[in-house]
């Protein structure tokens, strides 16, 4: 099949993809050792080694369509926050365990349909990765689904405390139904599904959970968006220094 | 958290089709469906489990360590009960 879309476009999707996965992934790793109980403790960090299972496939892929011979630690260890290119919402700070839940929650509620979608891609490389991707976001979106049950159906503190981390994450969730404009053509050209057609699934699967977890979803307002671009917050420069200073410390070490 | 809020839980895995579930470990849980997460996320991190169960701890009625002599050591004089015990004439093949 002849290709009909530019390998920069399709650089540049691929490497977003890549940098939600890792810098979510990250984010959920800074709970090991620190979780609510043993059991959540590993399983953050279970969901967070899915996150950046799937961020090495795409950057790897993003490193050949690149061709500048960048490998996958190369985009990862080797870029500013002002280069990478992920949704603001996988960067904001953990916060509390409700905020990392209610963020695990709407981001895999966007992400699993997403990549059922991204599964018929024309490129078999970005399908074979959502293939494998889509059953781990499955199980992300179940463990935080009835996990925001409980915290919202749950104690008065529990509920108060998803209330707000609710509030704090809406207005990062219209950044996710937002395509770049080298997205555009990339969904143009068959490759990639047009997230924009994702919002209703969302819609559907957030409400259901929300009754479920008696939780009101909450009014419409400005939307902050921005990561695409290259703007940040501030935490992400906090925590890309904590990730990448031992390999820009030791470029090319090996354990 | 507490032993009120989230109560023990035993965790059974089976490893391949064909075998019976075997005892792992438990988790603390807060409910059966959260039980079932919890012992997905402990116990099947390497590929150990093609089905899982989550008992309640509180619903296994354990024997009492006490009555082990009473209960297990009269066994031991009857070896009689062992395959082993038997002298099979070699006429009989295998078994």
């Amino acid at each position: 099949m002849p290709r009909v879309i530019a390998d920069a476009d399709l650089f540049e999707f691929t490497l977003a993809l890549a940098d939600d996965a890792l810098v979510l992934g990250h984010r959920l790793s800074e709970w090991s050792g620190r979780g609510p109980s043993l059991e959540e403790d590993i399983a953050l960090s279970n969901l967070g080694l899915d996150l950046v299972g799937q961020a090495r496939l795409f950057y790897t892929y993003a490193g050949e369509l690149d061709g500048n011979g960048r490998d996958e630690d190369d985009l990862a260890y080797f870029r500013n926050a002002d280069g990478y290119r992920n949704l603001l919402i996988v960067e904001l700070e953990p916060g509390d365990f409700a905020l990392t839940i209610v963020r695990q929650f709407l981001y895999a509620a966007f992400l699993h349909p997403y990549f059922a979608a991204l599964c018929r891609s024309t490129d078999a490389r970005l399908a074979a990765i959502a293939a494998k991707a889509v059953k781990e976001m499955a199980y992300h979106l179940r463990h935080s689904s009835e996990w925001l049950i409980r915290l919202g159906d749950g104690t008065p503190e529990s509920h108060r405390r998803a209330v707000e981390a609710l509030d704090l994450l809406w207005g990062y969730t219209g950044e996710m139904f937002e395509p770049t404009t080298a997205e555009q053509r990339v969904v143009a050209a068959g490759i990639a599904p047009d997230r924009t057609q994702i919002r209703q699934p969302w819609t559907t699967t957030v409400d259901a959970v929300l009754a479920e977890a008696t939780l009101q979803r909450p009014a419409q307002r400005g939307m902050q968006s921005g990561g695409r671009h290259g703007r940040h917050t501030e935490g992400l420069d906090r925590m890309l220094a904590e990730m990448q200073v031992l390999a820009r410390q030791h470029p090319g070490a090996k354990w | 958290m507490t032993e009120i809020a989230t109560p023990l839980w035993e965790v059974f895995i089976r490893n391949r089709s064909g075998l019976p579930h075997k005892h792992c470990g438990s988790v603390h849980a807060a409910d059966a469906t959260m039980a079932l997460q919890a012992a997905r996320d402990v116990y099947t991190r390497r590929g150990e489990s093609v089905s899982l169960w989550v008992v309640p701890s509180s619903a296994i009625i354990a024997s009492d360590p006490v009555d082990r002599d009473v209960l297990f050591e009269p066994t031991g004089s009857k070896i009689y009960r062992h395959p082993t015990f038997y002298d099979v004439p070699d006429e009989v093949g295998h078994m």
